[in-house]
């Protein structure tokens, strides 16, 4: 009933709108060279608030972004992101400057003649052929960087982990002594066996399953993704990973940590991030927040999507191999 | 209002007409009543997000057993925002726009009496009709609508044990879809065929006004792609309600093993966005040809580089239907496939910026009228822009990877897609309320209307850019899960202040709209000094259109401000003067 309240109140509304409207100029509908001129105005002014908008979130908001990125391939990818911002800001900046001014320079005036001008060739292949070439530059360098963040086949000594995925929680799995995972299907899955690893495959045995992700510095890691149940995405935003987990089939990524958690930690866009993230916590009386990487579900996966993460610490590869060896392997916790 | 042919009733003239003036105004609406319920809920969610977890009255009036205490759940909370997004893009922005000036002006501008089939064209409203009702009574379900995302990716669009909207409301929204896509199919093959043979004598190909090579091209777009999602639906049902593994394989839910075996998620995913990315283009194509006639009216000059614009209508329409895996670089599909993908994406921004320059240098040294139609014409030119270069970044496969649907996406296509069709729309709408209705729009309030919504769009979508830059994904219904998201929260806090501020300014479209149906002031025979066609009509409709002989044709439709002339414009039924070279 009370929505029946809140559509009635927008009906209200609307007739007292029409109502104002009408006291003051029911008959105006065609621009007069007055309007023509104050709209004209007011597209001026609306691109020094385009301006101030686009200026205000730079500075207000850049505190609030990724810091660096945490890996190698990550550091090629924020230089290609960072070559097309500036591109797309400059195109953006001359554009809508343009667009806006003409605006405001040929608001009609009573009396004057429009150009007649429908075509010209050389305009229009100027136009053609600039974006052409610098599309062709960045779908170039774009392409090389896909292909230096996609293919992994060279990489030497690589760690292989899997990432498995499930609603609403992540786990993890190391190949173990022999670098290999065991096979694993759902139909496996059974009890403590929560990955459905098939324990009759030799290379499942010395494989460590675990509930928190560590990653040694300056080590490919070979990440395999599985999902149990619908898609998830594993992403990773600091290192600039992201690959979805597909049900019924195994996906792959990889990149090399190339920054612990705690060097991260002090790092200087890292410090201001959580000064500001703290300053907001202690307002609300909450306790203060520490840095870590994060893996996150990144697609919509259900109810609980918005809370499906996991903890990823980069080590050093000593820090590394001790945690590793504290973990138990399949074969000790399935007897 | 009179007729010259035969007798009407009430049910043949308002319920199942087929006259193309009417079947318009019926999808125009229709359309405005489903954007109501799409734009009210993404109020909703908005107010979610800002305040997470919050209570609020207006949650316990709208959303039943799905809130306790006024605080939303995060199951309806997913609902509202893939019926939001099925809503704007099929509803609205689909049927809404291209149904309407489709409708309403390929007869009138190319010279026709009618749509090649009268009566396809109202069968095609009334399955519009018949899928925007089932698509809202999903709404009422006890279990609620379809929440797996508008674009319904299975496992989890067809597992109830995973989301309990892919229950009930799933096969709603798949019956409501198959049936809307029918209707599509069947107004974009009238477009086709009437534009192809009921031009009037004179009306060329190439004097035809942009709004009929945009609207023709985008049936031709819909012809192509559409049945490819309908059969994507009919493989999900078939997943869904007979056993079979077309796209669901190994799956463990809620302690057991479902049959599922060998079927993949990523074939949907090809097939949804073989329909879902040219959808896009289906949206936006309309709206840059209703631009580009207002655009050029308003300036009083021609369009700039009226070839080029056909041409590059043709390019984006061709290249549109090869880059749909730039939606799946990280799907887990082949890295080679999304090298090919990037390649053809990118291609796309030279076509765009060809339009993007055409406008501004038609623009140039005109004289322009600032109608209200021409300020949403403008605004589109800017959002289009602004959207469309963050392309860039989401087209290159290696860049998308770590923007991939966050907040930056939502940012990047509700600019260049959502922002700018419904830019598109409002124009046309300001521009042909008098071809409708024979009245006008109140100006003021038009002028109101826009600059609330510019200033709102730029104030919810420019900063939402930056969430997607520090990492937020999509489709959270709270970011209190994460300490790292905390700064965040006041950004979001703007975002929905502007939203509010956006939606609301809608009262003033809609109060200008409905109430000038019946209070306007009458409108002239052509009262923006245009050149088309549609302008030669009388102003109170008439079945068939022109009381007498259909106009000739002898020029195309740009010709402002042309040197000599006695005018700044002159009508395309006027004969070329003596010693006049055609433009």
């Amino acid at each position: 009933m009370t929505a029946l309240l809140y559509v009635l109140l927008a009906i209200v509304i609307c007739i007292a709108i029409w109502q104002i409207a009408s006291i003051f100029n029911l008959k105006s509908t065609i621009a007069t060279e007055r309007d023509n001129n104050t709209q004209g105005i007011l597209f001026a002014l609306f691109g020094v608030f385009f301006y101030g908008l686009m200026i205000f979130s730079f500075v207000k908001y850049s505190v609030t972004l990724l810091p660096d990125s945490a890996s190698v391939e990550g550091e090629t990818y924020d230089t290609l992101f960072a070559i097309t911002m500036v591109l797309i800001l400059i195109v953006q900046a001359i554009t809508q400057f343009l667009l806006f001014y003409f605006a405001y320079k040929y608001r009609g005036i009573k009396g004057r003649k429009a150009l007649f001008y429908a075509d010209s060739s050389k305009l229009e292949a100027i136009w053609t052929i600039i974006p052409a070439i610098v599309l062709s530059g960045l779908v170039l360098y774009g392409l090389s960087v896909w292909q230096d963040v996609m293919d992994s086949s060279g990489a030497k000594d690589p760690l292989i982990v899997e990432v498995y995925a499930k609603q609403f929680q992540w786990q993890a799995r190391y190949a173990g002594a022999d670098n290999e995972l065991g096979r694993a299907n759902v139909r496996n899955i059974k009890g403590i066996n929560t990955m459905g690893v098939d324990m009759t495959d030799k290379n499942a045995q010395d494989d460590i399953p675990t509930r928190e992700l560590h990653l040694p510095k300056g080590r490919k890691v070979i990440f395999k993704f599985r999902s149990q149940d619908v898609l998830h995405s594993a992403f990773m935003p600091h290192f600039r990973a992201q690959m979805n987990c597909v049900p019924g089939m195994v996906t792959s990524f990889s990149y090399t940590p190339n920054i612990t958690t705690k060097e991260m930690r002090l790092n200087k866009k890292t410090i201001a991030k959580v000064d500001g993230i703290n300053k907001i916590r202690a307002e609300k009386g909450e306790d203060p927040y520490q840095f870590d990487y994060l893996l996150l579900c990144n697609k919509i996966c259900g109810a609980s999507h918005y809370n499906m993460q996991m903890k990823i610490i980069v080590e050093t590869p000593s820090e590394f191999n001790a945690w590793l060896k504290q973990q138990k392997t399949m074969s000790q916790i399935i007897k | 209002m009179s007729n010259h042919h035969h007798k009407e009733t009430f049910i043949t003239k308002y319920v199942f007409s087929t006259d193309h003036k009417m079947i318009s105004k019926q999808y125009l609406i229709t359309g405005i009543f489903m954007g109501i319920i799409g734009v009210f809920m993404s109020m909703l969610f908005r107010l979610q997000i800002a305040w997470p977890e919050k209570s609020f009255g207006i949650f316990e009036a709208f959303l039943g057993h799905h809130q306790d205490g006024g605080v939303m759940s995060p199951d309806i909370y997913l609902a509202l925002v893939t019926i939001h997004g099925t809503i704007m893009v099929f509803f609205v922005l689909t049927a809404g726009l291209s149904g309407t000036f489709s409708n309403l002006l390929i007869p009138l501008q190319i010279g026709a009496r009618d749509m090649a089939s009268g009566f396809l064209n109202m069968v095609s409203y009334w399955l519009f009709f018949l899928s925007s009702v089932i698509m809202v009574s999903s709404l009422f379900l006890e279990a609620g609508p379809a929440s797996a995302g508008w674009t319904i990716y299975p496992p989890l669009s067809a597992l109830p044990q995973a989301i309990p909207g892919s229950g009930m409301g799933m096969t709603l929204w798949l019956i409501s879809m198959a049936i809307f896509i029918a209707s599509s199919l069947l107004g974009a093959l009238n477009y086709i065929v009437t534009v192809l043979n009921l031009r009037t004598v004179g009306m060329k190909m190439t004097r035809l006004p942009l709004t009929i090579w945009a609207f023709f091209v985008t049936a031709i777009i819909g012809v192509v792609s559409f049945p490819v999602l309908l059969s994507a639906a009919l493989l999900l049902i078939f997943d869904r309600s007979f056993g079979t593994s077309f796209y669901l394989s190994d799956i463990f839910i809620q302690g057991e093993v479902l049959h599922y075996q060998g079927g993949s998620p990523v074939l949907f995913e090809h097939l949804f966005w073989f329909l879902g990315h040219p959808e896009v283009y289906i949206v936006i194509l309309p709206a840059m040809g209703i631009v580009s006639e207002i655009i050029a009216c308003n300036s009083r000059k021609p369009i700039f580089g009226y070839r080029a614009m056909i041409g590059s209508i043709i390019a984006i329409a061709f290249l549109s239907t090869i880059v749909w895996g730039h939606h799946m670089f990280v799907s887990g599909m082949n890295p080679f496939l999304g090298s090919v993908f990037t390649f053809t994406t990118l291609l796309i921004a030279i076509p765009s910026a060809v339009k993007a320059f055409n406008w501004l240098t038609t623009l140039w040294k005109g004289n322009l009228q600032m109608n209200p139609g021409m300020l949403f014409s403008i605004g589109f030119v800017s959002t289009f822009i602004s959207g469309g270069l963050t392309g860039l970044v989401l087209g290159d496969s290696a860049l998308d990877i770590n923007v991939h649907d966050t907040y930056f996406v939502i940012a990047h296509f509700h600019l260049v897609m959502g922002v700018s069709a419904i830019y598109g729309m409002f124009a046309g709408i300001y521009h042909w309320f008098p071809k409708m209705y024979g009245r006008m729009m109140n100006k003021t309030l038009g002028y109101w209307h826009f600059w609330i919504t510019a200033v709102a769009a730029y104030g919810v979508f420019f900063p939402m850019h930056f969430l997607g830059l520090a990492g937020l994904p999509r489709r959270y219904y709270s970011n209190t899960a994460f300490p790292l998201f905390d700064d965040l929260s006041d950004v979001n806090k703007v975002i929905t202040i502007f939203a509010i501020l956006g939606g609301l300014a809608q009262l003033i479209f809609l109060a200008n709209f409905f109430i000038s149906i019946y209070k306007g002031k009458k409108a002239s025979q052509n009262p923006w000094h245009s050149n088309t066609l549609e302008w030669t009509t009388p102003v109170e409709h008439v079945h068939g259109n022109w009381p007498g002989e259909i106009p000739r044709v002898y020029r195309w439709s740009y010709d402002y401000s042309k040197p000599g002339m006695p005018e700044d414009f002159v009508p395309q039924n006027t004969p070329l003067f003596e010693g006049e070279e055609e433009s």
